[in-house]
């Protein structure tokens, strides 16, 4: 059968790549016999090239969507690869379970969470994502089946947490979810000015909260520099009820000529943002949509940014240089004039990630989006690059788009023994780009 | 709660309609040729809130076998409210041209094997005076066209067999639900290359699903496939024979 070609594209928008796509209608579905590599393909919500694979076959899970088996009794759910984290809520919630960690999307695969790792508002309790996996299938290019688990396969296992889809194809997982009493969230926003304030309300929060993260006036200079708002919650315990939730989403309805992110929307946006809430502290009780997913509210909000697309940038210092790093980091983007708009500042605990090329370590992590502007942000990116190794932290694969081959091998040191586990049959662009010795 | 018998059950439009029956706690019985697959899909519906799935093993072209399927889901259900047909094959027209065994075999999959299966199961339905039969054809068998007629004329047979199974059954209270789909992105249609005409199982399965309980007799699925093929349908003939389509 020839397989059809289709443009696939990453969330930035800056990125996309003709490939051929094989669609399995089955977790039973073998690969197809192949010269080119493959690369798994979930909803695409990673950011850069980290999901695809200009020459090869994009294995898109989109029908792998079944269920295998869901306990009520023990919160033990099996299912395909390709269910999303959406499915899963409205399978789940109403039977008092929810996601054991979850991104800031709920459009995103099972087997993209586990290839990328994904972590979540409550890293610092709950480690990544692959901490509550229990065990997989892989399918590998020869046609092997291995079921990983800490037990099985310990190291495939350890090496496909985390894998960037390059050992083989998950077809399925079993996880363990979270008990939970009723959709709501017992929420605190607060107002906060400085960095090392940020630094304070994460020692004050973390151990009595399990959702902690803070948004970033990215455009605050000198005594603003790293203010922004705070935001940390609990679920809710039996007996709350809030009223009723307004699940309906809008589009983003086309792609505007030039991005309407820019110098001024920004400036105005930051500011406005960081005062719209005028007393200090705000107490609120909130569904579980718009406190984790504030932007799935606004269905490819990503067209936002124009024809030209943008690009993330998160990266994790380890604790011991995190707050010099990140002040001097922020104070590189303020000066820089191209401010961000989803700044998140996020402490990451101390469990450790079972992948091999997991990204979270303990200490902070700094997320930042910016328009694409071509030469301007490259050098702004070169200037990151350089604070990000001097503090020995690393970049995130799902958002990275641009990061060097050599500061890739220098944040992820199990980079060789990895490498011993990818499938020959499997690439990427990112994996390539990494690999590639300048 | 409602017994649902479906034919061709690993069909990706028929799985699609099985999930909205199954969130509203559906029995189902499900008949297809592959039973690991069958397995699968009944554990998914059992996940998604059906109260009771069984499996059934059965090659549709098998005819001596249907009446002891429509014997097993009665009894294992205890009677039968609904049936939905929807197993087929998409014909490879050039292959076909070649070859008059495989266009037969075309036309048992796609047609007879439908007829050999309404017959017993509308005589059931017609005795009980309740009961509906979703049956999907395809806007292929509106007009014979050259790209491909043989799996076209099968589902020519199937419409016109289902419009006059509806005027016979309607005086008994038995509602014949054709389904005519446009382009779906299923398993069938994996090699086609996909644009702003295709439409996914689960739109497909959401409009049958509609349809059936309006007590509708025909559908064209997504519904602007209707004005499409009245546009088809109205070509003259000798306009016809000279465009490619
Ligand atoms: C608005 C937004 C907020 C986000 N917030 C966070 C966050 O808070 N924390 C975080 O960690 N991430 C976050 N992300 C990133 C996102 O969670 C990851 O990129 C996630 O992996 C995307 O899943 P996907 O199903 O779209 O996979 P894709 O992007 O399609 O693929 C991601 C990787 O998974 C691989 N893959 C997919 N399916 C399989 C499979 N079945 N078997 C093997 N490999 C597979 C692919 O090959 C690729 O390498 C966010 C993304 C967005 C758009
Ligand atoms: N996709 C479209 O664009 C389209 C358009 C119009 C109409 N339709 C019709 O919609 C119906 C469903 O098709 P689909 O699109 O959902 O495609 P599909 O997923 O490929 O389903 C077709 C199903 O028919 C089954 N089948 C084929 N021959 C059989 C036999 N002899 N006995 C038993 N089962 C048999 C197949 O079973 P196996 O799994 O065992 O192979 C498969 O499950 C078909 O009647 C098709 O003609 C489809």
């Amino acid at each position: 059968m020839t397989l059809p070609v289709q443009r696939l594209t990453s969330w930035g928008r800056v990125m996309s790549s003709e490939q051929a796509v094989y669609h399995p209608s089955s977790r039973f579905d073998p690969l197809p016999a192949e010269a080119r590599t493959y690369l798994p393909y979930g909803k695409g919500r990673s950011y850069g090239d980290s999901c695809l694979n200009p020459g090869g076959v994009a294995i898109k899970t989109g029908a792998l969507d079944r269920y295998i088996r869901f306990d009520p009794a023990s919160g033990v759910l099996a299912c395909e690869a390709g269910v999303s984290f959406d499915e899963i809520l409205r399978l789940v919630v109403p039977q008092g379970w929810f996601l054991p960690v979850t991104p800031g999307t709920r459009f995103i695969t099972l087997g993209g969470a586990i290839a990328n790792d994904v972590h979540g508002k409550n890293h610092h309790v709950a480690g990544t994502f692959g901490v509550h996996v229990r065990n997989f299938e892989l399918l590998r290019s020869d046609g092997q089946r291995l079921l990983c688990s800490r037990e099985l396969n310990p190291e495939m296992f350890a090496a496909t947490v985390g894998g960037l889809g390059l050992t083989g194809l998950v077809t399925w997982a079993e996880i363990q979810l979270r008990r939970i009493h009723n959709p709501w969230i017992n929420t605190e926003t607060i107002r906060y000015g400085s960095v090392a304030e940020f630094f304070e309300l994460c020692e004050l929060s973390d151990r009595d909260y399990e959702y902690t993260v803070a948004w970033v006036d990215c455009v605050g200079t000198g005594q603003r520099l790293g203010r922004g708002l705070f935001t940390r919650g609990n679920h809710a315990p039996a007996g709350t009820s809030a009223g009723r939730h307004n699940a309906k989403a809008h589009t983003f309805p086309f792609v505007p000529p030039v991005s309407v992110v820019n110098a001024w929307t920004l400036q105005a946006f930051n500011s406005v943002y960081y005062h719209k809430q005028l007393r200090r502290s705000a107490r609120q009780v909130q569904h579980y949509e718009p406190f984790f997913y504030p932007l799935d509210g606004m269905l490819e909000w990503n067209r936002m940014y124009g024809p030209r697309g943008f690009y993330q940038y998160q990266c994790v210092l380890p604790k011991a240089h995190g707050q010099a790093a990140i002040t001097e980091m922020l104070d590189a983007v303020a000066h820089s004039g191209m401010g961000s708009f989803l700044a998140v500042l996020k402490m990451c605990g101390t469990i450790s990630s079972p992948g091999m090329l997991s990204f979270p370590l303990p200490g902070v992590s700094l997320a930042l989006d910016f328009p694409n502007q071509g030469e301007r942000l490259q050098q702004l990116f070169t200037r990151l690059d350089d604070i990000v190794r001097a503090a020995q932290g690393r970049l995130y694969p799902a958002k990275d788009a641009c990061m060097p081959g050599e500061l890739f091998r220098a944040g992820y040191p199990q980079w060789q023994k990895f490498a011993g586990f990818v499938d020959p049959g499997f690439s990427s662009s990112f994996w390539r780009r990494v690999m590639e010795e300048k | 709660m409602k017994k649902i018998l479906i034919i061709g059950a690993t069909s990706a439009i028929a799985e699609a309609t099985a999930r909205l029956w199954a969130q509203r706690g559906e029995q189902l019985f499900l008949v297809g040729r592959n039973a690991a697959r069958l397995d699968a899909i009944a554990a998914d519906l059992r996940v998604r809130g059906s109260s009771k799935v069984l499996t059934y093993v059965m090659d549709a072209n098998d005819f001596a076998a249907h009446v002891p399927m429509l014997d097993a889901a009665e009894q294992a259900l205890g009677g039968l409210d609904t049936v939905l047909l929807a197993h087929g094959t998409l014909s490879d027209q050039q292959a076909c041209q070649q070859s008059v065994e495989l266009t037969l075999n075309e036309i048992t999959t796609n047609a007879l094997s439908t007829v050999a299966l309404l017959t017993p199961i509308a005589n059931r339905f017609e005795a009980l005076k309740r009961g509906s039969i979703v049956v999907i054809s395809s806007v292929a068998g509106d007009r014979g066209r050259q790209s491909n007629y043989v799996y076209g004329s099968a589902k020519a047979l199937v419409t016109a067999f289902t419009s006059g199974l509806r005027q016979r059954l309607a005086k008994s209270g038995v509602v014949v639900l054709t389904v005519k789909p446009g382009f779906v992105d299923t398993p069938m249609t994996a090699s086609f290359k996909k644009g702003p005409l295709w439409a996914t199982p689960a739109r497909v399965a959401h409009d049958i699903d509609r349809a059936l309980c309006k007590r509708q007799g025909v559908i064209y699925t997504p519904a602007f496939w209707c004005l499409i093929m009245a546009i088809i349908r109205s070509i003259p003939e000798r306009l016809f024979v000279r465009i490619k389509l």
